[in-house]
């Protein structure tokens, strides 16, 4: 545990130091409220009643900021790996699940920050609100945690995997749009052709937008938040076996 | 009797079917100054590697404190501390903040922290810079850093990859002298290094690598003293490969020679230990009616030895031979 608060310190500290690196990703997500919930106030979709655009667009922004903190979550790593930090680090006792753990928590931390931002000034600024209130915030945030667990450790599969940090952006910004695409995260599940709305079934951000929805638009449906839930920690497991396999390969 | 604190058997590790390490036999002894030498791509890091857990060997064995590398990784990463050749400390963090993670990571207790910090730095003469970020250190308080972040556990064994490449002359010697500092109070090092002065100036115990394997074993005394005496090294004025090449035979002749080889232009003669070598090198020159550009009489350092056992000049072979290249794998 100490070795996971050590370097937990060391993600927070270097936050510290690069504080307009921070506040511009930070706020990033207020792009989308201002400018994109604004554009689509208007829109009009077929085969779906959207009320109020910037209510119906909240859970997809929340989920996408998570998803793509999470899918970033191991750049650190990255340049410890190319910069030999990586290799000091392996070679002390510390745990390898530490180096896991301190990344997952790090970027948590900031997706719940950003959510607490978003969620926040949307209320502000778009007038829109959580129809099941602070429990289903709550339920929001855990969501996030389960969205974010299963991308962090692809994230670092992708780092351990993948040649160097060109390939790894490169990755990055193909999977980042068409994983938005496919997803209900800017329209109705429903006004989807058919074969992108199967392909998003595929991604994980689907079941998390699916779910926080239902929160902020209609209420408690048990039934769709466990469903949501019960995916996601699937996602999580395999993910999870997944990296382990390939850390231990790289990790040792 | 010292006990091994190194102990490899038959150790072997291939990339792409090209031995990087094969079948290495290899002994440390406790509070001993080891130098592993090699030209690049020898399997020095590969070997290094492998000693610190961060490699898997393909066969073969490496105990390291009592602990197999493989099996009680963890008991072995505990003990051992391990300096790399590049600087890598986090650049962003101030040279404190990089010593309290590496000493949390090596599990020094909270309470001990502080003065561990207090008296490495002092000793490596970097405490005005402690709260500095590391991006504005120059290389030597780089590597100053790198070290006493190494060593903040008090372990008994620590690895220096290449400790003094980039550094200028002062930043150098206290390095050195650091590592003189080290062995007194018994500590083990372990010295993967390309300098043949500073394997002279600091190893009480010398392997030679070359393709993976030993090719020399030995104090820098006896390794010395395997060439065979001194080495008279002569050159003609001419430059031609004929002249050269007569020279080399008519000296290879003479009875107080013990052996002949060449680095370049010039010849080089090993000699046993005595003054009249280099008239008597002169006379036979001069009767076969070479004439001769320079010479010179030296007693054999580490480069002597190092080029008689690898078969080439160790600078010259810069490129990768029998292993990964080094970059790819920092």
């Amino acid at each position: 545990m100490s070795a996971t608060s050590a370097q937990l310190t060391r993600y927070f500290q270097r936050l510290k130091r690069e504080p307009f690196t921070t506040l511009f990703s930070l706020t990033q997500p207020v792009i989308w409220l201002l400018f994109y919930a604004n554009l689509m106030r208007h829109a009009d979709f077929k085969d779906a009643t959207v009320a109020d655009y910037p209510t119906f667009m909240l859970a997809g922004i929340i989920s996408f900021t998570v998803f793509s903190n999470s899918l970033g979550g191991g750049i650190p790593l990255l340049f410890d790996k190319e910069n030999g930090f990586l290799h000091r680090l392996l070679a002390t006792p510390a745990p390898r699940s530490s180096i896991l753990l301190s990344r997952f928590i790090n970027i948590l931390i900031i997706s719940v920050a950003q959510v607490l931002i978003i969620v926040g000034l949307s209320m502000l600024i778009l007038d829109t609100s959580i129809e099941t209130g602070i429990l289903g915030f709550l339920m929001i945030l855990l969501i996030t945690t389960l969205l974010g667990f299963g991308l962090t450790i692809l994230s670092l599969v992708l780092v351990f995997s993948l040649s160097g940090h060109a390939s790894f952006f490169a990755l990055l910004s193909f999977i980042t749009l068409p994983a938005l695409f496919l997803s209900p995260a800017l329209v109705p599940l429903e006004s989807m052709p058919d074969w992108m709305r199967w392909m998003a079934y595929a991604n994980p951000m689907t079941h998390a937008v699916q779910a926080m929805r239902g929160l902020v638009i209609t209420g408690w449906d048990f039934g769709q938040i466990f469903t949501s839930l019960g995916i996601l920690a699937v996602i999580d497991v395999l993910c999870l076996g997944l990296g382990v396999r390939v850390l231990k390969r790289h990790l040792g | 009797m010292s006990t091994a604190v190194i102990q490899t058997t038959n150790l072997r590790k291939t990339y792409a079917e090209k031995a990087a390490v094969d079948g290495l036999e290899l002994t440390v002894k406790e509070g001993q100054v080891f130098g592993l030498l090699g030209p690049n791509g020898a399997g020095k890091t590969t070997t290094t590697m492998m000693l610190i857990t961060l490699l898997r060997p393909d066969s073969g064995k490496a105990l390291v404190l009592g602990k197999d590398v493989v099996t009680e990784a963890d008991a072995v990463r505990k003990s051992i501390g391990y300096v790399p050749q590049d600087p890598a400390s986090d650049r962003y963090l101030t040279g404190r903040e990089n010593l309290q993670l590496f000493a949390s990571l090596y599990e020094v207790p909270k309470a001990d922290q502080a003065d561990r910090i207090r008296a490495i730095v002092d000793l490596l003469d970097l405490g005005e810079h402690l709260d500095k970020l590391v991006k504005k250190y120059s290389g030597g308080m780089r590597k100053k850093l790198d070290i006493a972040a190494g060593l903040l556990h008090e372990p008994k064994l620590i690895f220096l990859d290449e400790p003094s490449l980039g550094l200028d002359v002062s930043v150098r010697r206290a390095v050195w002298d650091h590592i003189h500092g080290l062995k007194k109070k018994g500590t083990t090092v372990f010295l993967c290094t390309n300098y043949m002065d500073e394997a002279e100036e600091l190893c009480d115990d010398i392997a030679i690598i070359d393709r993976g394997r030993i090719v020399a074993r030995g104090t820098p005394d006896e390794l010395k003293s395997g060439l065979g005496g001194d080495v008279v090294c002569i050159s003609p004025s001419s430059n031609e490969e004929k002249v050269q090449s007569q020279l080399k035979e008519t000296l290879s002749k003479l009875d107080f020679v013990s052996g002949t080889g060449q680095d370049g232009k010039k010849i080089l003669v090993y000699v046993d230990a005595n003054e009249t070598a280099l008239p008597k090198v002169l006379d036979a020159a001069r009767s076969a009616s070479i004439e001769i550009g320079s010479i010179s009489y030296t007693r054999p350092g580490l480069e002597e030895v190092f080029l008689k056992h690898t078969g080439a000049h160790f600078t010259q072979r810069n490129e990768d031979v029998s292993g990964k290249p080094k970059k790819k794998r920092r």
